[in-house]
């Protein structure tokens, strides 16, 4: 703020030498204008284009129908996303069950234990876990997780398990990443505060450090639950695509996000509208996680 | 000869509490033998650190052994036929949407960011709202990305399934990073430098050109090389709105159909068993690109933070 009012008030005692430069100057300032705009606009574009398309088709297939009905068989004209969405949530929970609590441990590793020269270490191999692309996770899963889960449990392998699994690793990176920085952001002073009270490391750090660092703590949490929900290349190969409602770690599932993927190269008429729903659900439950991660953000201030 | 000590009244006997930086292994598992929690505490740490640590391993040996042995002259052959499945091709249709694509979202991005920076008082009602909309912009899955790319550029545009509609997609989807990572590199100017040029008389046009931009140059760069990286691993967006042609071929212009490197390896997975290998050879390709891309960058990046 303080930099932008300086600038400002240099910029006006500045006197423009001619006409034509106070024309540039102003005529950029609407260009930079202009291109902050187009952040609001693709905004609004994105949900107004995706909202036109998947109104009339909610409409049409009713909204009830559409977002409860627990049939998805477009041949037959059954449009419920039902399955879809239990699929989506149960592969997000598994998700999270498997990366939250190793993601935060690792983060305090990073944060208080990690030795120096093992820091060089371990941060570009995080980075890279968070650099592999999502298709590598899934054929990953697909050649090496899908067999074992096979052989070990069962089933097809195509299952809530390998899926959750895979997108637990997936969403790691994220977690560990964030909640070492508000870690690393507490004051020290509070630590050491602890110790001197006679606590242990372990104690300062999980009964003093972690509340500290809790609002940093959920947003790293947050994200990675808006990552695991939207993520589409891993999950279409591994999840096994069958649109029922699971009722073990073993059965197949089906996300909203593979749904769409899976069936909008063939779909037409009202089978590819009701898939643009399924974006627009997606988007939906988005803007909801990332309206819960401003808060979040503004409380902190 | 141990000295007797006299405890006078309130005074507590601290000569066996050693200090904290003076503690040896064995008072420290003394310590952890009187706190099980403590120690337990601190073994799942030390667990959870090592899973993960063996995780990322495991898959960079596991993707390496099984694709090193599958890159040969073959997959590199500069045209791609059924019996070579060379991904070059597909490799050339990565760096022609990455460039059109950092090009769009470079331009537009840097420009609101400065407009950020420089001109917009961030108590600014407009200033918060873009903010919000960078924020959602980040948060999309890129399968949303894809769907409105394939609405918007593809359908409504009339361009088809094109490398012009995937690199417009992309833009979309890069321009909330490589914002950010603008208005971080702008913020690190210290303001002498501009109150500087005014008062050489500048006019603010020529101080954000002449002075700030290039003194910000190493964080830009950094970011759009990240964006890069993001390009590179992306393959949902890509896939309705670039095409997922098999039969890869140069493309002939921007509005051509072409698939990516991530696309490519998609339809060798979908093509079931006959193309394992290839799509190992893919995946380490992908992974060599995108951990180059990004160490580069963070290189770039660091030396900004070195300067000031």
């Amino acid at each position: 703020m303080r930099q932008a009012s300086i600038a400002n008030n240099a910029a006006e005692a500045a006197i423009p030498v001619s006409r034509r430069a106070a024309a540039r100057e102003i005529g950029m300032k609407v260009v930079f204008a202009v291109a902050a705009a187009i952040f609001i606009a693709a905004v609004i574009v994105i949900c107004v284009y995706l909202f036109i398309r998947a109104v009339p088709a909610v409409g049409e297939i009713g909204v009830i129908e559409f977002l409860f009905g627990g049939v998805w068989a477009p041949g037959k004209g059954a449009y419920g996303i039902g399955t879809l969405v239990v699929g989506t949530i149960v592969a997000t929970a598994g998700a999270l069950i498997v990366g939250v609590p190793v993601g935060l441990l690792v983060a305090v590793f990073m944060a208080f234990y990690c030795p120096k020269w093992l820091y060089k270490i371990c941060k570009p191999l995080l980075n890279i876990l968070a650099g592999i692309p999502s298709i590598v996770y899934g054929y990953f899963g697909l050649q090496v997780i899908v067999p074992f889960v096979r052989d070990t449990f069962g089933g097809t392998g195509f299952s809530l398990l390998t899926t959750a699994f895979i997108l637990g690793v997936m969403i790691l990176p994220t977690i560990i990443n964030i909640s070492e920085t508000s870690l690393r952001a507490v004051p020290k002073s509070y630590y050491e505060g602890a110790l001197a009270l006679g606590a242990t490391k372990e104690r300062a750090i999980f009964r003093t450090m972690f509340p500290a660092a809790a609002s940093g703590i959920v947003t790293a949490v947050i994200l990675g639950l808006g990552r695991a929900f939207g993520e589409t290349a891993a999950v279409v190969i591994i999840c096994g695509n069958v649109a029922k409602f699971p009722t073990s770690l073993l059965d197949s599932i089906r996300t909203l996000s593979s749904n769409i993927a899976n069936e909008l190269g063939y779909a037409e008429g009202l089978h590819r509208e009701a898939l643009i729903a399924c974006a627009a659900v997606l988007f939906v439950f988005i803007l909801i996680i990332t309206t819960i991660i401003m808060l979040l953000r503004r409380k902190k201030r | 000869m141990a000295k007797e000590i006299v405890l006078r009244e309130g005074e507590v006997d601290v000569s066996h509490i050693v200090p904290i930086n003076r503690q040896s292994f064995a008072d420290k598992a003394r310590a952890y033998a009187h706190k099980p929690c403590s120690l337990i505490g601190f073994a799942l740490v030390l667990l959870a650190t090592l899973i993960t640590l063996a995780m990322v391993l495991w898959i960079l040996v596991y993707v390496f052994m099984q694709g090193v042995p599958h890159l040969t002259a073959d997959i590199f052959a500069v045209r791609w036929t059924p019996e070579n499945m060379s991904m070059l091709p597909s490799l050339v249709n990565t760096l022609t949407i990455a460039g059109i694509s950092l090009v769009v979202a470079g331009v537009v991005g840097i420009f609101a960011a400065v407009f950020m920076v420089e001109y917009a008082k961030s108590t600014n009602i407009f200033v918060k709202i873009v903010r919000v909309a960078a924020e959602t912009l980040s948060g999309i899955p890129s399968i949303v990305y894809g769907i409105f790319g394939m609405m918007f550029f593809v359908e409504l545009c009339g361009w088809g399934n094109s490398l012009l509609g995937g690199a417009f997609t992309m833009a979309l989807m890069m321009l909330p990073l490589i914002m950010r990572t603008t208005e971080e590199a702008l913020r690190a100017v210290p303001d002498s430098f501009r109150e500087g040029s005014f008062a050489l008389g500048a006019g603010k046009l020529r101080t954000i050109f002449r002075i700030i931009l290039p003194s910000a140059m190493p964080g830009i760069v950094s970011g759009i090389i990240l964006g890069l990286g993001r390009v590179v691993g992306e393959t949902m967006a890509l896939v309705y709105t670039a095409g997922s042609a098999f039969n890869v071929r140069y493309p002939a212009s921007p509005m051509n159909q072409g698939c990516t490197l991530t696309v490519y390896m998609y339809s060798l997975i979908n093509e079931g068993n006959e193309y394992i290998g290839q799509a190992w050879a893919v995946a380490v390709v992908l992974i060599v690109l995108v951990v180059l891309i990004n160490g580069v960058a963070e290189f770039i990046g660091n030396k900004l933070k070195k300067e000031y």
